[in-house]
């Protein structure tokens, strides 16, 4: 058996594989399965929305260009597309998505993360993230304005001293003041990111960006 | 057991080496994988120029380091150790097995095949971002909830575009055929090798699948995770390691010359490989919402298998024995006992750093990216290096033009790597202190300045070790004349 054609063929190679993905696989995937997995339309907020319009309110011609008006469908759509761009230009391999509840990163980020916090489309592979160069994001939004985020984007040594962070003109049509939609999409996933928690960690107290 | 005398009988009507390995596919296999290799390390270079703010090329949207660091990654994984170890299976199987593989010219079309899925792939993570707003994407992925991506997918590894994955799949399925079928005509028992590398290609079909379907399609959030976490192990430990230690066990007895110290270690090996090396997936995500007993499981694991493979490496140590003296007169065996000294040191760190404790500092930091490049170039590229050493001259028919080139890319290679291994491992430590300590984020990347510039350096000097090699073969294959004299068996060309 140890020697075997056969032995190694269905014990080692489909036997233990399969042991191991009912244990590291099927059991979460069991325990979770009942858990309804949100679509974005879903996941859009009040304060994400609020962002969204400010973006409209900030930048009217690009946004009339590019999602035409502030409304929760295309909110829902921007933020399909924002992750996607997120995804691909492979902004997860530099920013988590994952407080954890240890080294003070609760104090830093906000409240640790929790599994009904990644049921939903957009976490299609999850992005808890594998290193961080930079900071970790899934509490992020809210935390800087819509300006902010443009123009770091754009040059990110602009507001961000020292930032190894590289540049990403191409989200915008010629200047910092111009995101294309490309660029507003992106904007809009980073302020939805922790908008579902009840309170923002730092600027709670500011009635535009809770939404009310 | 076969007996001598069966023994005998079989190497009397053993056939030819020229009717059993294609020697010009391998040749192929390995100008692709080299290529791969040189394309993976310029892009690394890239990231590590991003971040010291020496990037010349900032802002260019097809040469965006974000892009590139998934060039690195896979060119590494799909270009060169995949190419590299298929070119090396069509020499060992053949030869092990007495068998051709299933069909040459199935053999060619794997090989067309598979470099056509490497380069789309590239091709996909660099120009699918600027593509990535169509509204068909956009229909699909709000009707059916799919993530689609025109360019890289948000798993390592597991990058590769969704329109690529079914193509990747069956290539994977053809190769398996192709190899399984010379291993299941040979009679008797099997030799190590063709232990590992059956359940290799096992492995690796199911691996692949696993990774590349589930979490895009099947399941989202924390169990997505998990399966994520799975997945990126097991193409280290189920694709990876298996091919590399078959090699090990192949290549390591006849450059000696004698037998594998211990067959019983050899089969502890194998098997507690096998049982606990895909057990471990979820170790990469610890402290994650991943329930916390999977969390445990996974991380006792972890620390099991480092038993496992210190019996794999006293096994070789013992097979090296009294010809301790061949690590330096043989180029090829240093290459291959270095790779298995980082081996251990990997595995041994691997047993540290898994435990919650290390997690809870080193998660997230430059650490863990010193780690994988330890396994990754410090023993199979390594390991590699060593294979291509021994065959290119025979596959080429002469011997290397210089053998003080090949000596500068064991060094530079071997050095530089080590180099940039305790580099990173010691930038980690200061990372996870500067976070927990609060102080601003500027603190971690300004403080990782040196560390970071350190890496720079510690990378050019591996590519450098890289061109000597490329320069050497190019020389070599045109038929320069040897530089020098060369007195070392490794040089020799095949008999």
């Amino acid at each position: 058996m140890f020697e075997s054609k056969s032995g190694i063929f269905f014990i080692a190679g489909i036997g233990f594989f399969l042991l191991a993905f009912l244990g590291n696989g099927a059991v979460p995937m069991l325990m979770y399965k009942d858990r309804h997995e949100q679509t974005a339309e879903e996941v859009v907020n009040k304060k994400v929305l609020n962002q969204f319009a400010d973006l409209a309110e900030r930048y009217p011609e690009q946004f009339r260009a590019a999602f035409g008006e502030a409304s929760a469908e295309r909110c829902a759509e921007a933020l399909r597309l924002g992750r996607q761009i997120y995804v691909g230009e492979g902004c997860w391999h530099c920013h988590s998505q994952f407080v954890r509840p240890v080294s003070n990163e609760s104090r830093r980020y906000g409240p640790v993360s929790k599994t009904e916090e990644y049921d939903n489309e957009l976490q299609r592979p999850v992005l808890f993230g594998t290193r961080r160069v930079g900071p970790d994001l899934s509490r992020e939004g809210g935390r800087r304005g819509n300006d902010w985020h443009a123009v770091h984007f754009y040059r990110p040594r602009t507001v961000s001293n020292n930032s190894p962070m590289p540049e990403y003109p191409w989200f915008f049509d010629g200047g910092p003041d111009k995101p294309n939609r490309r660029g507003l999409a992106l904007i809009t996933y980073v302020q939805w990111l922790g908008s579902w928690l009840d309170e923002y960690p730092y600027y709670e107290e500011l009635a535009e960006v809770k939404g009310e | 057991m076969t007996s001598r005398s069966q023994t005998a009988a079989a190497v009397h009507d053993r056939p030819a080496h020229g009717d059993l390995v294609d020697e010009r596919i391998i040749l192929c296999y390995y100008v692709a994988a080299l290529t791969f290799l040189t394309v993976s390390m310029l892009a690394g270079i890239l990231m590590a120029l991003q971040l010291v703010h020496w990037n010349p090329l900032n802002g260019v949207e097809l040469l965006s380091p974000g892009r590139w660091r998934m060039i690195h990654t896979n060119a590494v994984a799909y270009g060169f150790l995949a190419n590299a170890f298929l070119g090396t299976l069509h020499w060992a199987v053949p030869r092990l097995t007495f068998h051709k593989v299933a069909s040459r010219p199935l053999s060619w079309f794997i090989f067309v095949a598979w470099q056509a899925i490497v380069g789309l792939t590239a091709i996909g993570i660099i120009v699918g971002p600027t593509f990535q707003d169509q509204p068909w994407l956009l229909d699909l992925a709000k009707q059916w909830r799919l993530p689609m991506n025109l360019g890289a997918q948000g798993l390592e590894w597991g990058e590769t575009p969704f329109w690529i994955d079914p193509v990747a799949l069956l290539g994977l399925a053809l190769v398996a055929v192709n190899f399984m079928v010379p291993i299941g005509r040979s009679k008797g028992p099997m030799y190590v090798s063709l232990w590992y590398f059956m359940a290799a290609f096992v492995w690796t079909f199911l691996t692949y699948a696993m990774g590349n379907l589930l979490p895009e399609y099947a399941v989202a959030g924390t169990s997505a995770g998990a399966i994520g976490g799975l997945f990126i192990h097991d193409l280290v430990g189920l694709f990876v390691t298996p091919l590399g230690w078959g090699l090990m066990y192949y290549f390591v007895p006849i450059l000696l010359k004698r037998p594998i110290w211990s067959h019983g270690l050899s089969l502890v090996g194998f098997w507690g490989l096998a049982f606990f090396y895909p057990l471990q997936g979820i170790h990469h995500f610890l402290y994650t919402p991943i329930p916390m007993f999977l969390q445990y499981g996974a991380v006792i694991s972890t620390i099991a298998v480092e038993l496992v493979v210190a019996t794999v490496v006293i096994n070789f140590f013992g097979t090296l024995g009294k010809k301790g003296s061949e690590f330096f007169t043989n180029l090829p065996i240093r290459y291959f006992y270095t790779g298995m000294v980082f081996y251990f040191i990997t595995c041994f760190q691997c047993a540290l750093q898994v435990t919650l404790t290390f997690q809870k500092l080193i998660h997230f930091t430059d650490w863990v990216v010193g780690h994988a490049h330890l396994v990754m170039f410090g023993v199979f590229s390594l390991w590699l290096f060593g294979i291509m050493t021994y065959l290119f001259p025979r596959l080429l028919g002469r011997p290397w033009y210089s053998r003080t080139l090949c000596e500068y890319h064991y060094w530079l290679s071997s050095v530089g790597l080590f180099v940039m291994f305790l580099d990173l491992t010691l930038a980690g430590v200061f990372q996870g202190w500067y976070w927990a300590s609060l102080q601003p984020w500027d603190a971690s990347t300004d403080g990782s300045q040196p560390f970071w510039i350190t890496r720079v350096f510690a990378g050019l000097t591996m590519f450098a070790g890289l061109l000597c090699f490329l320069f050497n073969l190019w020389m070599t294959w045109r038929g320069a004349e040897a530089a020098e004299r060369s007195t070392s068996q490794f040089a020799a060309a095949a008999t």
